[in-house]
C-alpha cells in the first residue's frame, strides 16, 4: 500500500474537526466520541509508520514532495526521520491523554473537539513538514486554537494570558518570518535541505553578507527571537506561566507536552542545521540563558503555592535542559569538534528528555486538574492534606509521575536528564555543575508537593468526600504512568529510533 | 476577453436600470443590481480563463476619440489588470449582497454603487491615460453622494473630506500628466508613448512631473502623511460604500502608482523612491499604533487600511519584480480582507446593535449571539494578520522578501508592522466579539439579535472562498502577475527583476 | 472672394431674420394677442420668436463659412459660424425656458429684446471691424440692460439693470476711446490693417494704454476681476431667464469677439517688445478671476450669487483659453465657452422653474429637490457636475483642452502653464461649492412642507433636458465641435 501517511497523519485531525463543524446538532457524547477517535488516529498512522521506519536509513523517509507554488519555489514536502517520528509519537499519545483529561468539560463539547484537533493536526505538520511555507503556515495555525481554547474555556484571567501567548508568539514569528524572508531573497530556496546544504558550504552565508556583514546576524537573531520564545528560553518566557495556569487541564497537558517541544524541534531542525556558525558564535551567551531557565525556573517554581503555576515553572525548567544540551554541544564545536562521545550522550539525552518530559509534565497537570476538580476549583499547595489516605490510586499514580518528573532512577525521567548531565560535563563541566542547583530545587518542590498534598492528616478540601480516580481520570493517566515505568527500564526502545541521527549529527560536527 | 469592455457598459446600463426599476420596487431594484455584478463578474472570470499570460498589455478597443488632443479610446488588459478586474468583480457582488437590505432610495443607491464599479472596471482596462484619467474622476461623484446620503457617523463631512481630498489628488495628476503631455509635444496620451518622450525630458522635469503624479495617486491610496481622510471616510461610508472603498478604490490609487507613475517617470521614481519607501513604512507601523487604541469598531479596520496599503506602497517603493508582485497580490488579498471586515462590522454587527463603540460591544457576549458574524470575523481577522492559509500572507511574504533586497531596514520595520498588526486584530476580536465570556454555560439571557441572512452568508462565502483559495494558492494570480511585470515599460524601473 | 452686396445681405440673413422676427413678435402682441390671457400671450410671443431663432439657424448654417464679406468688415470662417450657431442654440433654449418664468409683464417687450440683443451677438460673433464690433457689442448690451431690469417687481431687478447700465456704460467708453487710440496708432479699422500697422517697429507708448483699456472694457463684459462688480448684483437681481442669456450667450459672443481682435488684430503685440504686450495683462486678469471667483463662490448662500462667481472663475479659465488661441487655435475656446454657456442656461433656467413656483432663492432652499421634481434634480445634477469639470461631461472635456493648450505654449515656466496649473487646483476647491449646492439639492433630507411637487413646464423640460443631454453627448464625442476646427 503506497497511502501518503504523512499527509494522512497531519490531516486526519484536521477532517475531524471539520465534521465535529458540520455536526451542530450533535449531542456531546457523540461530540468527544469523534473528537477521541480522530485524535486516536494518529497513534494508529503512528503505529504504521512506526513499522516502516528504518532507524539506520539516513535522510528523511516516507517522503512526499510536490511542486506547489511554483513562483516562489515552494514545495509541499513532508518527510520524517528519528526526531519527528519521535515527536509523532508523543503527540499520538499526550493529544487523546488530553482529551480524556477534559472529558467532562460542560462548555461546548464540539467546539473544544474541533479546535483541539486542529491544533493536533497543526502540531503533526510542524514535526512532518520541511519547506518553510507550510511549516510556518502549521506553526502559526496552531496558535490560532490555543487562543481560543484558552479564552473560551480558561480561568478567570484567561482572556490576558491568551493575549499575551499569542502576541508573543506572533511577535517572535515576525522576525522569523523576516529572516526567512532574508534568506529566500538571498538563496531563493526555502526547503529546509536544500539551506542546511547551503549553509554547510558557506554559500548562504556569503549571500546574505551581500548587502552588509552584519546581515547574516541579524537574520540569524530574528530566527533564533522567532523560536526561542516557543520553547521558551530564558528570558522570553514570561507568557509561559499564565498561560499553562489559565488553560483547561487538556490543553496544559498538550502545551507543556507537545508546544513546547515544537520550539526544541524548532531549534534542532532549523536554527541548527542552516545558521550553525551563527549559533557556535551565540551559543556560550545562549548557554546561560538556557542554565538561568533551569536554575531560575526550578527556584520559581518553589516560591508558588499555586499547584499550576508550580508545574509550569518547572515545565520551564525542564525543557530548558534540553535547550543547555544543544548549546553546549554547538559552544563546543569548533576546529576538531567536540568530544563525540559526550556530544552524542548530550543530544541523545536532550531528545529522550522531550519525551519524557512531555509525558511526565502532562501526567503533572492531570494530576493538579483532578485535584481543582475534585478541590471545587482550589489548587493551592496549602488546600490539600493527605490525599493519600483518600485516594490511594491516585496517589500512587500521581507520585509516580511526580518522582519521574524528579528524575528518579528506573523511571523514565532519570535516563534523559543523566545523558544529558553526562554530556554537558564533557562539554561545559562548569554549567553542568550550576545546572546541577537545578536539580536540587527540582526535587525540593516535588517532594514538597508530595509530602504536603499526600501525606499527613486529612486536611482542607481531601476532608469529606473525595472519591478515587475515576474511569476516563483512569484511561488517561494510566497509559502515562505505564510508559514511564517502562520507558525507565527499557529507554532503548526510545533510543533505538534516533541513535543514528544523532550520530550522524555528531559526526557531521566533526567534519565541520 | 473581447467581453472585458462590456463589464464597463454592463455596469453603467445596470446602474441606469437600476435607477427606474427602484422607482418601482426596491427588490427589483435589488435584483438588477445583483444581476448586473455577477454577470460583470462571469465576463471577468471567463476572460481570465482564456488569458494568455504576455509581457505586455493586450488591446481590446482602440479607436481614436478627442484627435486634436491625440487621445485615442484605447482599452487593454494584462496580467496586473486582469487580477484587479477579477478583484471589483467579487467586491462588487459582495458589496451588492451585504447591501441588500437597504430599504430607503434603494434604486439611487444601487444606481450610484453601479456606476462606481463601472468606472473602477474603466480605470483598471485604460491604456490611455487620458481614459484612465476620465474613468477615475468618474468614480469621484458617485462615492459623495453613497457617503453622504446612505452613510453613519459623521457622513456629511466624511464624505466632503473624501471626495475632496480624492479630487485634489486627482488634480495632481492632471497637472502632472498635462506637463509630461505638454512636454513630450502634446501628441498623444498612451503611456507608451509618454514613456517614450520622457526619456527625453530634463532631470528637473522627471522628478517634478513624477513627484506631482506619484502623490495624487499616493493620496488615494491612503499613504502617510496623506491618509486623513481614509479612516473618516470609510467609517462615514455604508457598509457596501466602504467594502468598496477601502477594498478597491484605494487600489486605484497603487495601481496609478504602478501603471502610470512608474513606468513614465523612471528617473523621477528613483530619485524619490528613499522618500516613498520611508513613508510606506511608517504609515504601516504608524496606523497600526493608532488602530490599537481606537474605540470605534470600524475606525480600527479603517486604519488598519492604511496600514496594509502601506505594504503595498511599501513593495512598489522597493521596486523588484518580487516586491511589485507581491504588492499586486496584497492589493487582491486587502480588497477581499478588507471587504470582509467592513461586511461583519457593518452589516453584520452595526446593522443590529446600532452601536460600534468597543466598550459597549464589549458587554453583548456576541459570539453567543452572533456565532457566524463571530467566526467570520475571527476568519477576517486572521487573514488580515498576515496568517499563513489566508491570501494576505504570500503577499506580505514577497513583499518582505523583494523589500529586503532593495532595504533590509525596511523589511525590519514592516515585520513590526505584522507584529502590531496582529496586536490590534487581536485586540478588536477579542473585545468585540468576546469581550464578556461567562463561565458558566447559562448566562444572563441578552435579547436575540436578528439572524444572519442568506444574502450575508452568500457574501461572507464568496470572500472566505477566494482568500483561502489564494492563500493556498497563490500561482492563480502570481501567473498573471509576474509575466506582465517583464515588460519593457516595467523592466526600465525595476532592477534586479523578479527571481 | 468678391464681397459683394448679395453675400453681405446673405451674410447677414440671420440677423436680419432676428429682427423681422422681433418686429413680427411686437406687431403680433400688440395687434392679434391683444385680447388675449398673460399665459396665452407669453406662449405666443416665445412660440414666434423661437421660430425666429430657428428660421436664423437655418440661414446662418446655409451660409456656413464664407470666407470674409463687405471688404473684410465680417469674417465667416469656422469660428464666426459654429459661433453664430452656439449664440442661437442657447438663446433658443433661454426663450423655451421664458414658459416657466414668473409672469413678467410685456411679453412681447422682452421677446423682442432677447432677440434683438442675439442679433447684436451674433454680429460681434463676425465682427471684423472696430466699428461694426462697437456696434454690435453696444447693440447686444443695451437690450441687455434692459433685460436685466425687467422685472418691475423686485427693487433688486431695477437696481441689477441700473448697476449693469452705468457700469456697462464706462467699460462702452473705454472701449470706445480704446479703439480711436488704436485707429489713431495704426490708421485703420480693420483687424487685418490694424495688424499690419502693428508689426512695423517703433511703436509709442499710447499703445499701452489702448491695450488695457480694451481689455478693461472686454474685462467688463465677460465678468472678469477686476472688472466683475456688475456680475453678482445682476445675476442675482435680474430674472432668471435674462440672466441665462447674459451668462451664456454673451459670454460665447464677448470671447469670440475678443480672440478675433486680440489674436488676428493685435497678435503682434502679444508678448510685447520693449513695451509690454497684453498676454500679461490678460494673464493678470485670468488669474484674478480664478482666485476671485473660485474664493468668492465659497461664502454664497445665494444660489444665483453663487453662479455668478463661478461665472466669474469659468471666466478666468476661458481667458487663458484666448492666452492659448494664438497656437492652439480657437477650437478649445469655443469649446469651453459654448459649453458652458449650455451648463450655465440649464442651470439657470433650474433657477426659473423654481423661482416660478416660489422656491427661496438661497441654496439651502433646494433641500427636498430630489423629491419635489426628480427631473429638476436629475438635470441639475448634470449642469453642476459639468460646471465642476466632471467627465464624462462637456465641462471636463473642455477644461482639458483649454488647459492642454495652455501647457503646450511654454510648459510649466510660461504664464499660461502656471495659471493652468493653478486653474487646476482651484478646481479642487470649486467642487467643494459644487457639491454644496448638489448636496442641498439630492442628498439634504426634507422637511415635512417641502414635500410638495413641483410642476415643470413642458417647454422648460425639453430644455433642460436637451441641455443635459448635449453637454452628455458633447462631452462622450467632443470630436463632433472640434472637427469644425481642424
Amino acid at each position: 500500500m503506497n497511502l501518503p501517511l504523512l499527509s494522512l497523519l497531519v490531516f486526519t485531525p484536521w477532517a475531524g474537526a471539520v465534521l465535529l463543524a458540520l455536526l451542530r446538532g450533535a449531542r456531546p457524547a457523540v461530540a468527544r466520541g469523534v473528537t477521541l477517535g480522530f485524535s486516536l488516529s494518529t497513534l494508529a498512522v503512528g503505529w504504521a509508520v512506526l513499522r516502516r521506519f528504518d532507524p539506520a536509513a539516513s535522510g528523511f523517509q516516507l517522503v512526499e514532495r510536490r511542486p506547489w507554488i511554483e513562483a516562489l519555489n515552494i514545495h509541499y514536502f513532508l518527510g520524517l526521520d528519528g526526531l519527528s517520528l519521535l515527536l509523532v509519537l508523543l503527540t499520538g499519545l499526550i493529544a487523546p491523554a488530553g482529551l480524556l483529561a477534559s472529558w467532562r468539560e460542560a462548555r461546548s463539547p464540539r467546539m473544544f473537539g474541533a479546535l483541539f484537533l486542529v491544533l493536533q493536526g497543526s502540531a503533526l505538520g510542524v514535526f512532518l513538514a520541511l519547506d518553510f511555507f507550510h511549516w510556518f503556515l502549521f506553526w502559526e495555525l496552531s496558535l490560532v486554537p490555543v487562543f481560543f481554547l484558552i479564552k473560551l474555556w480558561g480561568g478567570e484571567n484567561a482572556g490576558r494570558a491568551a493575549y499575551q501567548f499569542v502576541i508573543y508568539t506572533i511577535g517572535g514569528s515576525a522576525f522569523l518570518l523576516l529572516g526567512f524572508a532574508a534568506v529566500f531573497a538571498a538563496t531563493g530556496t526555502l526547503d529546509f535541505g536544500q539551506l542546511a546544504t547551503l549553509a554547510a558550504n558557506g554559500t548562504l552565508n556569503a549571500r546574505l553578507a551581500h548587502l552588509g556583514n552584519f546581515w547574516p546576524q541579524v537574520v540569524f537573531v530574528g530566527v533564533l527571537l522567532g523560536v526561542a520564545v516557543k520553547v521558551p528560553l530564558y528570558p522570553f518566557h514570561t507568557w509561559l506561566p499564565p498561560a499553562y495556569a489559565e488553560a483547561p487541564t487538556g490543553v496544559s497537558m498538550f502545551l507543556t507536552g507537545v508546544m513546547s517541544k515544537m520550539g526544541v524541534y524548532a531549534f534542532l531542525r532549523i536554527l541548527w542545521p542552516i545558521f550553525p556558525a551563527p549559533l557556535h558564535a551565540a551559543a556560550p551567551c545562549l548557554l546561560v540563558l538556557a542554565l538561568a531557565g533551569v536554575v531560575f525556573g526550578a527556584f520559581a517554581a518553589m516560591r508558588q503555592t499555586d499547584l499550576k503555576r508550580m508545574v509550569a515553572y518547572s515545565s520551564v525548567n525542564h525543557v530548558s535542559y534540553c535547550l543547555l544540551a544543544l548549546f553546549a554541544v554547538s559552544a563546543a564545536s569548533g576546529p576538531g569538534g567536540p568530544a563525540s562521545g559526550a556530544a552524542s550522550a548530550a543530544l541523545g539525552g536532550a531528545l529522550l528528555q522531550m519525551f519524557n518530559h512531555g509525558l511526565s509534565a502532562a501526567a503533572l497537570f492531570l494530576c493538579v486538574g483532578v485535584l481543582e476538580t475534585r478541590a471545587g476549583g482550589r489548587r493551592g499547595l496549602d488546600d490539600f492534606g493527605g490525599v493519600r489516605a483518600a485516594a490511594p490510586v491516585f496517589a500512587g499514580l500521581c507520585g509516580i509521575a511526580l518522582f519521574s518528573s524528579l528524575g528518579l532512577p528506573g523511571l523514565n525521567g532519570f535516563v534523559g536528564e543523566f545523558f544529558i548531565f553526562r554530556g554537558v560535563f564533557g562539554l561545559a563541566p562548569w554549567t553542568a555543575a550550576i545546572a546541577c542547583l537545578g536539580l536540587f530545587a527540582t526535587a525540593y518542590f516535588l517532594l514538597t508537593f508530595w509530602q504536603r498534598v499526600f501525606h499527613g492528616p486529612r486536611a482542607g478540601a481531601a476532608v469529606g468526600n473525595w472519591p478515587d480516580l475515576r474511569g476516563v481520570e483512569l484511561a488517561s493517566l494510566v497509559p502515562l504512568v505505564v510508559l514511564m515505568l517502562l520507558l525507565g527500564v527499557l529507554p532503548q526502545l526510545l533510543t533505538g529510533l534516533f541513535n543514528p541521527l544523532v550520530a550522524s549529527w555528531v559526526a557531521a560536527l566533526a567534519h565541520s | 476577453m473581447n467581453a472585458l469592455p462590456c463589464t464597463i457598459y454592463v455596469s453603467f446600463a445596470g446602474a441606469l436600470l437600476a435607477l427606474i426599476a427602484g422607482a418601482r420596487s426596491a427588490t427589483l431594484a435589488r435584483v438588477v443590481a445583483l444581476a448586473t455584478a455577477v454577470t460583470a463578474l462571469v465576463m471577468t472570470l471567463v476572460a481570465a480563463v482564456h488569458f494568455v499570460p504576455a509581457a505586455g498589455l493586450q488591446t481590446l478597443v482602440d479607436r481614436p476619440w478627442v484627435d486634436s488632443l491625440g487621445v485615442r479610446y484605447h482599452l487593454a488588459v494584462d496580467g496586473i489588470s486582469l487580477t484587479l478586474l477579477v478583484l471589483t468583480g467579487i467586491a462588487a457582488t459582495a458589496g451588492v449582497l451585504f447591501s441588500w437590505n437597504i430599504g430607503e432610495r434603494t434604486g439611487e443607491f444601487f444606481a450610484l454603487f453601479l456606476a462606481l464599479i463601472g468606472g473602477v472596471y474603466g480605470v483598471f482596462l485604460s491604456a490611455d491615460v487620458f481614459v484612465f484619467f476620465v474613468f477615475y474622476e468618474i468614480a469621484i461623484v458617485p462615492k459623495y453622494f453613497l457617503v453622504a446620503r446612505w452613510g453613519s457617523t459623521n457622513r456629511e463631512y466624511g464624505a466632503m473630506k473624501l471626495v475632496l481630498y480624492s479630487f485634489a489628488g486627482s488634480a495632481l495628476v492632471l497637472a502632472g500628466l498635462l506637463w509630461a503631455y505638454a512636454a513630450g509635444g502634446g501628441k498623444s496620451f498612451a503611456v507608451s508613448d509618454l514613456a517614450a518622450a520622457a526619456v527625453h525630458f530634463s532631470r528637473l522635469q522627471q522628478l517634478g512631473m513624477f513627484g506631482l503624479v506619484f502623490l495624487g495617486f499616493a493620496v488615494l491610496a491612503g499613504m502617510f502623511p496623506f491618509h486623513t481622510w481614509a479612516p473618516t471616510g470609510h467609517v462615514a461610508a455604508p457598509t457596501a460604500a466602504s467594502m468598496l472603498l477601502a477594498g478597491v478604490v484605494m487600489k486605484l490609487g497603487a495601481y496609478g502608482c504602478l501603471r502610470v507613475a512608474l513606468p513614465l517617470f523612471p528617473v523621477g521614481f528613483a530619485y524619490w523612491q528613499p522618500v516613498i519607501g520611508w513613508l510606506a513604512v511608517v504609515g504601516i507601523v504608524y496606523a497600526g499604533v493608532i488602530a490599537l487604541v481606537q474605540d470605534d469598531f470600524k475606525f480600527v479596520i479603517g486604519y488598519s487600511s492604511v496600514s496594509h496599503m502601506g505594504f503595498v506602497l511599501l513593495g512598489l517603493a522597493a521596486a523588484n519584480g518580487r516586491a511589485v508582485s507581491g504588492a499586486v497580490l496584497q492589493m487582491f488579498s486587502h480588497g477581499i480582507i478588507a471587504g470582509l471586515l467592513f461586511a461583519v462590522v457593518g452589516r453584520m454587527v452595526y446593522d443590529r446593535t446600532h452601536t460600534r463603540k468597543l466598550a459597549d460591544l464589549r458587554k453583548m457576549a456576541l459570539y453567543r449571539r452572533l456565532p457566524f458574524a463571530a467566526g467570520v470575523f475571527v476568519l477576517a481577522g486572521l487573514a488580515s494578520m498576515g496568517l499563513p492559509g489566508f491570501s494576505g500572507f504570500p503577499a506580505e511574504f514577497a513583499i518582505l522578501i523583494g523589500t529586503w533586497k532593495t532595504s533590509p531596514l525596511w523589511a525590519a520595520i514592516a515585520a513590526l508592522g505584522v507584529l502590531v498588526a496582529a496586536a490590534f486584530t487581536l485586540r478588536v476580536i477579542q473585545v468585540s466579539f468576546f469581550g464578556t465570556v461567562t463561565v458558566t454555560p447559562q448566562g444572563p439571557e441578552l435579547p436575540p439579535l436578528p439572524p444572519i441572512t442568506l444574502a450575508e452568508r452568500a457574501g461572507a462565502l464568496l470572500l472566505i472562498a477566494t482568500t483561502v483559495l489564494i492563500g493556498l494558492k497563490p500561482d492563480l494570480l502570481l501567473d498573471w502577475i509576474v509575466p506582465s511585470l517583464q515588460s519593457p515599460l516595467f523592466q526600465s524601473v525595476l532592477k534586479g527583476g523578479g527571481s | 472672394m468678391t464681397a459683394g452686396g448679395t453675400n453681405l445681405a446673405s451674410a447677414l440673413a440671420g440677423e436680419a431674420a432676428l429682427v423681422a422676427g422681433a418686429l413680427v413678435v411686437l406687431a403680433f402682441d400688440l395687434t392679434g394677442a391683444r385680447n388675449w390671457s398673460a399665459a396665452a400671450r407669453w406662449r405666443a410671443a416665445t412660440a414666434l420668436g423661437g421660430v425666429a431663432v430657428l428660421v436664423a439657424l437655418t440661414l446662418v448654417w446655409r451660409v456656413g463659412a464664407a470666407g470674409p464679406v463687405a471688404g473684410g468688415s465680417f469674417m465667416l470662417d469656422a469660428l464666426g459660424t459654429a459661433s453664430r450657431a452656439g449664440i442661437l442654440v442657447l438663446a433658443g433654449l433661454t426663450l423655451a425656458l421664458t414658459n416657466g418664468a414668473r409672469r413678467l409683464r410685456h411679453p412681447a417687450e422682452f421677446v423682442a429684446l432677447v432677440l434683438l440683443a442675439t442679433t447684436g451677438l451674433l454680429v460681434m460673433a463676425v465682427a471684423q471691424q472696430l466699428l461694426l464690433a462697437f456696434l454690435a457689442l453696444e447693440l447686444a448690451s443695451l437690450s441687455l440692460y434692459v433685460l436685466a431690469g425687467f422685472d418691475r417687481s423686485r427693487p433688486e431687478s431695477a437696481e441689477a439693470g441700473l448697476k449693469y447700465f452705468l457700469l456697462g456704460g464706462v467699460s462702452a467708453a473705454f472701449l470706445l476711446f480704446g479703439f480711436s487710440l488704436l485707429y489713431g496708432l495704426t490708421g485703420s479699422i480693420e483687424f487685418t490693417g490694424i495688424a499690419a500697422g502693428l508689426a512695423q517697429p517703433g511703436l509709442s507708448p499710447l499703445l499701452a494704454v489702448a491695450l488695457v483699456m480694451i481689455l478693461a472694457a472686454f474685462g467688463f463684459k465677460v465678468a472678469a476681476a477686476p472688472f466683475h462688480l456688475w456680475a453678482p448684483d445682476v445675476y442675482e437681481g435680474a430674472p432668471p431667464v435674462a440672466a441665462a442669456l447674459v451668462a451664456s450667450a454673451s459670454k460665447l459672443a464677448g470671447f469670440t469677439l475678443l480672440v478675433r481682435l486680440l489674436w488676428p488684430g493685435l497678435g503682434a503685440v502679444a508678448a510685447g517688445s520693449g513695451l509690454p504686450g497684453w498676454l500679461p495683462v490678460v494673464a493678470l486678469i485670468s488669474a484674478a478671476s480664478l482666485l476671485l471667483g473660485n474664493f468668492g463662490a465659497l461664502a454664497q448662500s445665494n444660489l444665483r450669487r453663487l453662479l455668478a462667481y463661478s461665472a466669474i472663475a469659468h471666466a478666468g479659465a476661458l481667458l487663458l483659453g484666448v492666452m492659448a488661441a494664438g497656437a492652439a487655435g480657437p477650437g478649445p475656446l469655443f469649446y469651453y465657452a459654448s459649453t458652458y454657456g449650455l451648463a450655465t442656461v440649464g442651470a439657470f433656467g433650474v433657477v426659473t422653474v423654481l423661482d416660478h413656483a416660489g422656491v427661496g432663492p438661497g441654496i439651502t432652499d433646494l433641500a427636498g429637490l430630489h423629491r419635489r421634481s426628480p427631473l429638476l434634480a436629475g438635470c441639475l445634477l448634470v449642469f453642476v457636475l459639468s460646471l465642476a469639470g466632471i467627465p464624462p461631461l462637456a465641462g471636463f472635456v473642455g477644461k482639458l483642452l483649454v488647459f492642454a493648450a495652455a501647457l503646450r505654449l511654454g510648459g510649466l515656466h510660461s504664464a499660461a502653464g502656471g495659471l493652468a496649473f493653478a486653474a487646476i487646483f482651484l478646481s479642487a476647491v470649486a467642487l467643494y461649492y459644487y457639491l454644496g449646492v448638489l448636496k442641498a439639492a439630492l442628498v439634504t433630507a426634507t422637511k415635512p412642507e417641502q414635500e410638495t411637487r413641483l410642476a415643470v413646464p413642458a417647454s422648460s423640460a425639453v430644455a433642460l433636458v436637451g441641455a443635459a443631454v448635449l453637454l452628455i453627448l458633447l462631452g462622450l464625442f467632443p470630436s463632433v465641435l472640434l472637427g469644425i476646427f481642424s
